[in-house]
């Protein structure tokens, strides 16, 4: 008899997904390392979404309305991608570097 | 190559901290999870009993463009809104830059490749448009293989359609939102909830949403892809 | 429902769909008609968001059913006082904002000057992202439903890094942290819905706070700490002083004014609604705890600032510190006056925090700079600035006549009642301290004789949003007793105050 079940399986998943993308977006100073992980984590997240509503109205049938929102999330996602992505272009650019700097160096400049 | 906390005492101190709270964390978050109380509940079925009223057969569809539109009409926001955002920060000069990429290698097989591939995409792009009604598909899905097109004419330097005058872009990026705020606007107007179509034009409805969101969004996609590298005339 | 109602109702559809429909005009609009489109949308806005307060006044709360499907299968808003009186808010910080930046946003930044090859950055897009600013804040003071308050989080999230990116380098680089924060708080906020979805089956926060249980608190512990990183609570504040300090002056309003109060209002409505069954008094005083520290440690940073606009940015740090004492106040055995004096504090303080910021806009403008030691004397060339900066400062300290003194001394009279002596002598400590930091910039522009040379006139409007701002925040403290009234409409804190079963 399996420990899990098939919605506890993902759900686990995506849990270790998300600890791991949290920890990423903690860790790292890289910006497109932290995109990755922000995106690992939204990962993590859909797949608790789906995994915790798997057949709870149809036995064995993913539930639509936890499907809706993956697909509204995944959608922000790239959006916020696309953003953090063209910020770090940019933050590249003006500064030669894609690492963000600490907090203290953002005091405006005399 | 990332910048590491190791080099100090004090950063080891605190990556070993990040890496502790990061396990603790997980250790919660997987109890948390697995131990999730799952009773069933009517959801899904309030779904499948309603979905007839929606206008569509696919209940995906239906929670999508009917029962929560309006999460929906936001998140094409949320497209809209990152475009402006990437457009903001977009460097002057880098806002109008040549069609270029003339080193880039072109040659009768590409030419026969894109001739055959892009009107596919289209078409297809199409089909999952009209599926979406009763089956896996719809805007979402449309638009991407209609980014996916765009951004194969930007990697082989084709310009059609990308230089269309900078007003027409602008409109044809702003429809999917401004089509289905306005539809919200009109059911509001004639004294209807916010985004509660007429039971007998709802088909038609979120069909001619889909159709606006999926060109909006393939192109919104694809000058996300370019970033602020876009021509414009008049700006 | 009766026509005239459904009429009356669809004022909260406007609220939204109103800025929303002016960010994409300013968007469609070519150079010549975008400042068009920006006029019409801060003439209309407005106008939608006092015909829906005077509805939810006449009407009292209203349930408004989009796409009339009804939760757990639609989405719901919720307009009771609580979100009402936010809405309204919303509305009067950024309707002047608007005013001020409709002259000051035409050069970049406020008219600060932009050094060697740093590309000034574009202006085009300063009112699409405005109005989707104002229009996400509305949407998610309305919604009752935790997966579009999502959506709506991240609207608010996204409008608010691009705005402040606006003004160059160093707000680059504020904006993309600010925008790394947002999704991380934004994502642990998800998980956190993903959790109450899965037990319960439904969104609707008012249909979560029948089922609720002490199983959830996994799901509180995510959102709470998800909200807590975008409301900048110390010490989870690291990026709020860059960002806030290094935006145009009307961005640095709305951000410091009301985007950190949109999430403060969010983990209030959760705690006062899904939440308000779970055990939470260990957790309410942790979050008590951490406001203290916020209100100490941030009026300690801004007396130790050197520009105007870090000083405003660390008063803003301490002063949401004061919001959290609410929950420890408030909560377990609900203490209403806690509720309701931390949400009029959030008011008062959005209005004056805002006038102080439009007040730095007006200095930088006049001065090009915002260093503290090169100010002295700038009453005199700016009374009208300064004179509003002196009565937003009286909101900050807590003395009558002044919003900021009704909100504390509600929360000092709660503090008594319940016994926590110590959150009585941090609130009042507290305005001593921000008595320092304000004094630190008033008493010098006003006793130095001579005044700075050089300096650009201010265009009136941009002074008189400011002013008008500012004396908002003090008629605020005449206007108690109708606010709370207000407040009450809908009773939103019954669940944590006792008056629900």
């Amino acid at each position: 008899m399996p420990v899990l079940d098939t919605g506890q399986l993902y759900g686990v998943t995506g849990a270790i997904l998300f600890s791991l993308g949290l920890y990423g977006t903690l860790r790292h100073r890289h910006l497109i390392r932290k995109i990755l992980a922000v995106n690992v984590m939204g990962t993590g997240v859909f797949l608790v979404l789906v995994a915790t509503r798997y057949g709870r109205g149809v036995p064995g049938a993913p539930d639509p309305v936890a499907q809706a929102m993956v697909l509204t999330g995944i959608v922000v996602a790239v959006s916020a991608t696309a953003m953090a992505i063209a910020f770090t272009l940019r933050v590249h650019a003006t500064t030669g570097s894609a690492h963000l700097p600490d907090a203290d160096a953002e005091e405006p400049r005399p | 190559m990332s910048e590491r906390y190791e080099k100090t005492g004090g950063g080891r101190v605190l990556g070993a901290m990040t890496a502790a709270f990061g396990g603790l964390f997980a250790v919660g978050l997987l109890s948390a999870v697995a131990g999730l109380a799952r009773p069933a509940d009517d959801l899904h079925g309030a779904v499948l009993d309603r979905v007839d009223e929606s206008g569509v057969s696919h209940p995906v569809t239906a929670v999508l463009l009917n029962f929560r539109a309006f999460d929906t009409l936001l998140e094409i926001g949320v497209v809209l809104l990152a475009l402006f955002a990437v457009w903001s920060i977009a460097p002057p000069q880098g806002r109008i830059v040549a069609e270029g990429a003339a080193s880039l290698p072109t040659g009768p097989v590409l030419e026969a490749f894109l001739q055959i591939f892009l009107p596919t995409l289209v078409v297809a792009a199409g089909y999952l448009l009209w599926r979406g009604a009763e089956a896996p598909g719809g805007a979402f899905q449309a638009g991407a293989l209609l980014a996916a097109a765009g951004v194969m004419l930007l990697v082989t330097a084709t310009p059609f359609p990308l230089a269309i005058p900078a007003a027409l872009l602008r409109a044809a990026i702003l429809a999917g939102f401004g089509v289905f705020g306005l539809i919200g606007a009109a059911t509001a107007a004639a004294g209807r909830e916010f985004l509660d179509y007429p039971p007998a034009y709802a088909k038609v409805l979120i069909l001619t949403i889909e159709a606006a969101a999926a060109v909006s969004i393939g192109l919104a996609l694809v000058h996300l892809f370019r970033g602020g590298l876009f021509t414009t005339r008049g700006e | 429902m009766s026509g005239p109602d459904v009429a009356a109702e669809a004022w909260l559809v406007w609220s939204v769909v109103v800025p929303f429909l002016a960010g994409s005009l300013a968007f469609l609009a070519g150079r010549r008609l975008r400042i068009a489109a920006a006029l019409f949308g801060l003439a209309a806005t407005p106008i939608c968001t006092a015909a829906a307060v005077y509805t939810t006044h006449r009407l009292g709360p209203v349930r408004y059913r989009i796409g009339g499907w009804g939760a757990p299968l639609g989405i719901d808003w919720l307009a009771d006082g609580l979100s009402m009186l936010l809405v309204g808010t919303t509305g009067l910080v950024l309707l002047l904002a608007g005013i001020h930046a409709v002259r000051s946003i035409r050069a970049p930044s406020g008219g600060e000057q932009k050094s060697g090859t740093d590309a000034q950055p574009t202006i085009a897009y300063f009112w699409p992202l405005y109005f989707f600013l104002w229009g996400s804040l509305n949407a998610l003071f309305l919604s009752n439903d935790a997966f579009n308050l999502y959506v709506c989080l991240e609207l608010l999230g996204f409008s608010s890094a691009a705005l402040m990116a606006q003004a160059g380098r160093e707000a680059l680089t504020a904006a993309i942290r600010y925008l790394f924060v947002s999704l991380l708080g934004s994502l642990l906020y998800l998980l956190g819905v993903a959790l109450l979805f899965g037990a319960h089956g439904t969104l609707d926060l008012q249909a979560l706070r029948a089922v609720a249980s002490s199983s959830d608190l996994a799901a509180l512990a995510l959102m709470t700490t998800g909200l807590l990183f975008k409301t900048a609570l110390f010490p989870l504040h690291f990026w709020l002083p860059a960002a806030h300090a290094n935006a145009p002056a009307p961005v640095s309003a709305a951000l410091s004014g009301l985007v950190v109060k949109a999430s403060f209002y969010l983990l209030v409505r959760l705690w006062a609604g899904p939440f308000a069954p779970l055990p939470t008094a260990d957790a309410a005083a942790v979050l008590g705890t951490l406001g203290a520290a916020a209100i100490v440690w941030g009026s300690v940073q801004a007396l130790r600032q050197r520009r105007l606009k870090m000083l405003i940015a660390y008063s803003t740090v301490a002063q949401l510190g004061y919001l959290f004492l609410l929950f420890p106040l408030g909560a377990p055995h609900g203490n209403l006056e806690a509720w309701t004096g931390g949400l009029y504090y959030a008011v008062s303080h959005a209005l004056a925090k805002s006038a102080l910021f439009l007040c730095a806009g007006c200095v930088v403008w006049a001065a090009g700079h915002d260093r503290l030691a090169d100010l002295k004397g700038i009453a005199r060339p700016l009374p009208v600035t300064m004179f509003a900066f002196a009565l937003a400062g009286v909101t900050l300290l807590g003395i009558p006549p002044s919003g900021g003194f009704v909100g504390k001394w509600n929360l000092v009279s709660a503090a008594v009642r319940g016994g926590h002596w110590a959150y009585a002598v941090i609130i009042y400590g507290g305005g001593l301290l921000a008595a320092g930091y304000v004094f630190r910039v008033l008493a010098p522009s006003l006793l130095f004789q001579k005044s700075p040379a050089g300096l650009r006139k201010v265009p009136w409007p941009m002074e008189a949003a400011a002013l008008t701002l500012a004396i908002a925040a003090v008629l605020l403290d005449f206007l108690a007793d109708p606010i709370f009234a207000f407040l009450a409409i809908g009773r939103p804190f019954a669940a944590v105050t006792g008056g629900l079963p």
